[in-house]
C-alpha cells in the first residue's frame, strides 16, 4: 500500500538519512508498493558527506578485489551511466591517469594494474612518460610513467541525491527533513522512531545514517563499528583553469589513502584535494591554514600552472571512516533492521550499488516487494558544462524570458533556474540550497555582483510562503526538476 | 598567462542566433568607462551598442551611496547613484543603443559577438569592440581565509547591493577586512544601516586611506594592523573571526555576525582571457591608446587598472573612444612598440605598452601601484639604462592611484626594447603615524 496522506506515520520502511545513498535507496524502494519515509536531520538532502567530496565517479579499478566496495562499485556503474543519462545528472567520462612520481610508486603500477583487471577494468592499461605529457601538456616535470584508467569520470554531487530523492518523493515516498532520529524504540513488531518532529513507526529501518550511522546502530541494539571521521579538504579553482587538465589525475594509492588528486568538475572547474585528516569531532567541517597550504604544495607538483588561476572555492567534507577497510553492509532479518554504514569515499559513485544490493537484503529478509503500479520518473535541470543551459538555449529564451535573465554572472545562472529552483517538488529554502541547486554564487566573484538579488529572490519566496518552509512535500510536479 | 580555445561556462553550444545586429563599435561593460566611451563615440556619428549584464546601467556607482563622484569628468560632485543615472541618460540621449541584462556568452576575439538576454540571442557583427567589464573585489575564497563556510560573508559590492538596492538587512555587528578607500566605505554603509563595525583588519602596517576619511567613516573602529583574518568561525551563521597578528603570532577572537572582504580589485577579465589577448600582469595588456593586443579590440576601466576612482574610468572611456574613431577612420593598428613594465615593489602600470611616441596616454598621465609602503624615494622611467624621467616622491602608499607624468614617454624609443618603471627608495622608510 501507498502511503494514503501526508499525516500518514506508520510506514513499511524508514530509511534514515537522505544523502546519497538514504536517497539512492529511498528511490529503489519507490518502485514498489510500500510505504516508505525518510528521516533527514539536516533541512535539506545531500548535505552531509554527499556534498564535500571529490565528485569523482569510480570505476573501483583500486578497490579490495572480492570487496563489497569493489562489487557495489562495479554494479553501481552501468546503472548510474543509465540513469544519468535519462534523468539529466552531469557526469562525464573524463578517463584518469594514475601517475608515478617516483621509483617506489612506479614500481607498484604493475601490481595495481593487475588489481584493475580482477575488479573487471580490463581496459586499464599503462602509458609512458611521453604519452603522459602528450594527453596532459600542463602536468609537472618528474613523472615517471603511469596507467590509464579510461572509465574513471567526474559527476555533479548535488544534482544526484537530488535526483534520487526526486523521484522517490514522486512516487509517494515522504520524506521529512529537520528530522534527526533521537532514539529507537520498539512497539509489537515496528520500530519507533523518535525525532524532534514527532514519531514515526515503521515495520523495517535502514540505516543510511552516514557519520551517524554508528550511532544509529547501537540505538538499535547492534554495535557492528565506529564511525572515524576522515576529513578532507579540498580546493576549487576558476574555470579559466580548466584548459589545463583533461583527465582526472591521481597519484598512486597507498593502502590508507587514495590520495591528492587533480580533477576537472562537471561545472568546468578544476578541483584540488583532499586532504585526510583522522579526527573525531563529526561536525569539524571547517577547512584550514595546514590543510590549504598542503594541498597547494602537492597541486604545484602535479599541475604548476594551477596554483596561478584564482580560487573560487575551499572547502571540507567528513568520510564516514570505520575500523573496517571496507562497506558495513548487513542485515538483521529478526531486527527487520538493514545497515549501510561505513560508505567511506565512495558512495557517490556506488550509490545505485548500494540502494540494489540493500533491496537485495530487504527481499532476502522477508519485505515483501511488489512493483508499484505505476512509476514517475524525474528530470533534472541541466546545470552541468556538458549540458545545453539555458542561458545558451535561444528555445529556452524564447518560450521563458526568464532563461534569458542571467542573474549570477560567472556561472550563468539565469532567473528563470533560481525561480524554478525555489518552486521545485524539493525547494531550495535557503542560499546555500540554491548554490547546490543551480550553482549561483558558486563562481569566481562569489556573489559580489549576484548575491544581493539572490537574498532578495529567497526573502520574497520565503514572504510568499510564510516563513521558510520545513517539511517535505509529496510529489507535486512543477518546473525544475520535471516529473514525466 | 595564456588564451582558452573553449568557448566558456556552458560550452555545450546550442542553436546559433540567426539575426546579426551590426554596428561601428559594440561596447561590453555598462559602466562609467563603457558609457562615457559609447556617448563619446555616438557624438562623433559611430553607431554604437553597449551590452550590460545587469539589469540597470552605470556599474558600481549605482549601489554606492556616498557622495565625490563626477569631479574630474563632470566638473561637479554627485552621490553614485546619481552619477550612474547622469551616465545612463547621457548615453541615451546621445542615441546610443542600449542594451541592459544583456551578456556576452562568446567571443570569437574579432567583431564578432553572441549574447543573452530576456528577448533572446542575438549576433553581434561589430567593427571594433571595446572591452569595460570593470573589476570586483576579491572574494574570502580566492584570498584562501580557511574556517568554516557560513551565512554573512559579504565583499563591499554584494553588502551595498543589499543595502542600497534591495534594501535586505545585513547583520548585527560586523568585521571589515581591508583598510583602502573602499573598505571605509563598507565601515560606512554598515555604520549608517545600524551595524555595528566590530574591527577593520588589515595585513599591511597601518591604514591606506586619508586620514579625513578613516575619521569620517571608522571613528572609534579599532584598526588591527599588520594582522589577518586566521579563521571564520560559524556553522550557519558567521559566529566570530580569529585574527592572527602576524609579528607576534597572536590570535584574537573577535565575535561578530558579518565579515565584509574589501577591495584587492580583481579585472572582470574572462572575456579578454577565453580569447587570446595579452595580458600584462592581471590586466589585458593595452597600448596607450587602450588598444589591445587584437586588431580592433579596445579595453578600458577598471579592467586595464583595477580599481581608479569612477570619473578616472570616464575619462579613459572618452580616450578609448577617440583611439576607436582613429581606427575605424584609418584602420591603422600599430603591431610594434615596446612594453612597459612596473619592477617589484611595484605592482603595475598603465598602460603596458607603447606603440607611439606622439599618441599621450588618457589624462597624459601612466598610473602605477605599489604592493607596500615605502619611504621617500624617485619614481624612475629606465629604457636601455637611460633614465627617462625621475619624479621624486615622499613616500608610497599601497592600495592607493599613483599617478605619474607621462610626458617623458615622447623620448622612448621604439625599438630599444622595454621601458622600466622602478622605484628608487631613499633612506629608511618612513614610521607609521
Amino acid at each position: 500500500m501507498k502511503a494514503s496522506g501526508a499525516k500518514e506515520r506508520s510506514y513499511d520502511v524508514a530509511v534514515v538519512g537522505a544523502g546519497v545513498v538514504g536517497a539512492a535507496i529511498a528511490r529503489e524502494l519507490s518502485r514498489f508498493d510500500l510505504r516508505t519515509v525518510v528521516l533527514e536531520a539536516a533541512d535539506d538532502v545531500g548535505t552531509g558527506t554527499t556534498k564535500a567530496n571529490t565528485a569523482i565517479r569510480h570505476t573501483g579499478f583500486d578497490a579490495k578485489p572480492g570487496s563489497l566496495e569493489a562489487t557495489l562499485l562495479r554494479r553501481a556503474y552501468p546503472l548510474l551511466e543509465d540513469y544519468a543519462a535519462r534523468v539529466g545528472i552531469p557526469v562525464e567520462t573524463t578517463g584518469a591517469l594514475v601517475v608515478a612520481w617516483d621509483a617506489e610508486q612506479l614500481g607498484r603500477l604493475d601490481a595495481l594494474a593487475a588489481r584493475a583487471k580482477e575488479n573487471g577494468c580490463g581496459d586499464v592499461h599503462p602509458v609512458t612518460v611521453d604519452e603522459l605529457y602528450a594527453a596532459e601538456p600542463h602536468l609537472g616535470p618528474g613523472a615517471l610513467g603511469g596507467l590509464a584508467v579510461p572509465g574513471e569520470g567526474i559527476m555533479c554531487p548535488f544534482t544526484t541525491p537530488l535526483a534520487f530523492a526526486t523521484e522517490a518523493v514522486a512516487n509517494g515516498v515522504r520524506l521529512e527533513l529537520s528530522s534527526p532520529v533521537e532514539s529507537v524504540e520498539h512497539l509489537g513488531d515496528e520500530h519507533v522512531l523518535v525525532t524532534p518532529r514527532g514519531a514515526i513507526r515503521a515495520r523495517w529501518v535502514v540505516n543510511a545514517a552516514g557519520l551517524h550511522s554508528d550511532t544509529l546502530d547501537r540505538m538499535t541494539g547492534h554495535d557492528g563499528f565506529t564511525v572515524r571521521p576522515r576529513r578532507g579538504q579540498l580546493i576549487v579553482f576558476d574555470k579559466l583553469a580548466r584548459r589545463l587538465v583533461s583527465s582526472i589525475l591521481l597519484p598512486v594509492p597507498t593502502p590508507v589513502s587514495k590520495g591528492v588528486l587533480v580533477a576537472p568538475t562537471v561545472f568546468g572547474n578544476v578541483l584540488l584535494g583532499p586532504t585526510a585528516e583522522d579526527l573525531d569531532d563529526r561536525s569539524a567541517t571547517e577547512t584550514t591554514h595546514e590543510g590549504l597550504s598542503d594541498l597547494r604544495a602537492k597541486g604545484r607538483v602535479v599541475l604548476p600552472e594551477l596554483l596561478e588561476e584564482e580560487v573560487t572555492a575551499t572547502y571540507a567534507g567528513l568520510r564516514a571512516a570505520t575500523e573496517h577497510a571496507d562497506y558495513q553492509i548487513a542485515c538483521d532479518p529478526a531486527a527487520r533492521y538493514v545497515r549501510a554504514g561505513g560508505i567511506r569515499s565512495t558512495g557517490l559513485s556506488a550509490s545505485m550499488g548500494i540502494a540494489a544490493y540493500v533491496v537485495d537484503l530487504l527481499a532476502d529478509a522477508g519485505l515483501e516487494l511488489a512493483p508499484a503500479a505505476t512509476h514517475h520518473e524525474v528530470h533534472m535541470p541541466p546545470i552541468g558544462e556538458s549540458q545545453l543551459r539555458p542561458f545558451r538555449d535561444p528555445r529556452a529564451i524564447a518560450g521563458d524570458p526568464a532563461y534569458g535573465e542571467i542573474v549570477c554572472h560567472c556561472e550563468r545562472v539565469t532567473r528563470g533556474e533560481l525561480r524554478d529552483a525555489l518552486a521545485a517538488p524539493l525547494p531550495a529554502r535557503s542560499a546555500e540550497g540554491l548554490r547546490r541547486r543551480t550553482r549561483a554564487g558558486l563562481g569566481r566573484c562569489q556573489g559580489f555582483y549576484c548575491s544581493a538579488t539572490i537574498a532578495a529572490m529567497l526573502a520574497g519566496t520565503a514572504a510568499d510562503r510564510g516563513g521558510p518552509e520545513r517539511t517535505g512535500s509529496g510529489g507535486v510536479p512543477v518546473t525544475g526538476a520535471r516529473i514525466r | 598567462m595564456t588564451d582558452d580555445a573553449s568557448p566558456g561556462p556552458g560550452s555545450q553550444p546550442g542553436p546559433s542566433p540567426a539575426e546579426v545586429r551590426r554596428v561601428d563599435v559594440l561596447v561590453v561593460g555598462g559602466g562609467p568607462s563603457g558609457l562615457a566611451a559609447a556617448v563619446e563615440l555616438r557624438r562623433a556619428g559611430a553607431s554604437v551598442a553597449v551590452v550590460e549584464r545587469e539589469a540597470a546601467l552605470g556599474g558600481i556607482p549605482r549601489h554606492t551611496a556616498h557622495t565625490g563622484y563626477g569631479l574630474r569628468d563632470l566638473h561637479r560632485v554627485l552621490s553614485g547613484p546619481t552619477y550612474a543615472a547622469r551616465y545612463a541618460s547621457l548615453a541615451e540621449r546621445a542615441g546610443v543603443d542600449l542594451c541592459v541584462s544583456t551578456s556576452a556568452v562568446e567571443w570569437s576575439g574579432e567583431g564578432d559577438v553572441v549574447t543573452t538576454s530576456p528577448t533572446g540571442m542575438a549576433r553581434w557583427a561589430a567593427r571594433a569592440v571595446l572591452l569595460a567589464t570593470g573589476c570586483r573585489e576579491r572574494p574570502r575564497t580566492a584570498r584562501l581565509v580557511p574556517g568554516d563556510r557560513p551565512e554573512g560573508v559579504l565583499t563591499t559590492g554584494s553588502l551595498q547591493q543589499r543595502t542600497e538596492l534591495f534594501g535586505l538587512p545585513v547583520g548585527e555587528r560586523a568585521v571589515v577586512v581591508g583598510a583602502e578607500h573602499v573598505s571605509f566605505s563598507a565601515v560606512h554603509t554598515l555604520r549608517r544601516h545600524g551595524v555595528s563595525v566590530a574591527a577593520v583588519v588589515t595585513d599591511l602596517p597601518r591604514s591606506q586611506t586619508y586620514a579625513a576619511l578613516r575619521a569620517a567613516t571608522a571613528a572609534r573602529v579599532p584598526l588591527h594592523t599588520a594582522s589577518e583574518v586566521a579563521a571564520i568561525r560559524g556553522k550557519g551563521r558567521v559566529r566570530a573571526v580569529e585574527v592572527r597578528h602576524r609579528p607576534t603570532g597572536a590570535r584574537e577572537t573577535i565575535p561578530c555576525d558579518t565579515v565584509v572582504f574589501t577591495g584587492d580589485w580583481v579585472p572582470d577579465h574572462e572575456l579578454a582571457r577565453r580569447r587570446p589577448l595579452a595580458f600584462a600582469g592581471p590586466h589585458p595588456r593595452v597600448d596607450q591608446a587602450l588598444r589591445t593586443s587584437r586588431r580592433g579590440v579596445f579595453a578600458c576601466g577598471n579592467l586595464v587598472h583595477a580599481a581608479e576612482p569612477a570619473d578616472v574610468c570616464a575619462l579613459g572611456g572618452r580616450h578609448a573612444a577617440r583611439s576607436v574613431l582613429g581606427y575605424l577612420e584609418t584602420g591603422a593598428w600599430p603591431e610594434d612598440g615596446v612594453d612597459l613594465l612596473a619592477a617589484a615593489p611595484l605592482a603595475w602600470v598603465h598602460p603596458a605598452r607603447l606603440t607611439s611616441t606622439s599618441e599621450r596616454p588618457a589624462r597624459g598621465r601612466l598610473l602605477t601601484r605599489v604592493r607596500q609602503f615605502t619611504g621617500a624615494g624617485t619614481l624612475t622611467l629606465v629604457q636601455a639604462g637611460r633614465v627617462l624621467h625621475a619624479e621624486g616622491r615622499r613616500g608610497l602608499v599601497p592600495n592607493r592611484s599613483i599617478p605619474l607624468a607621462a610626458g617623458a614617454l615622447e623620448t622612448v624609443e621604439l625599438d630599444a626594447g622595454p621601458v622600466e618603471l622602478v622605484w628608487r627608495g631613499a633612506g629608511p622608510a618612513k614610521m607609521a603615524p
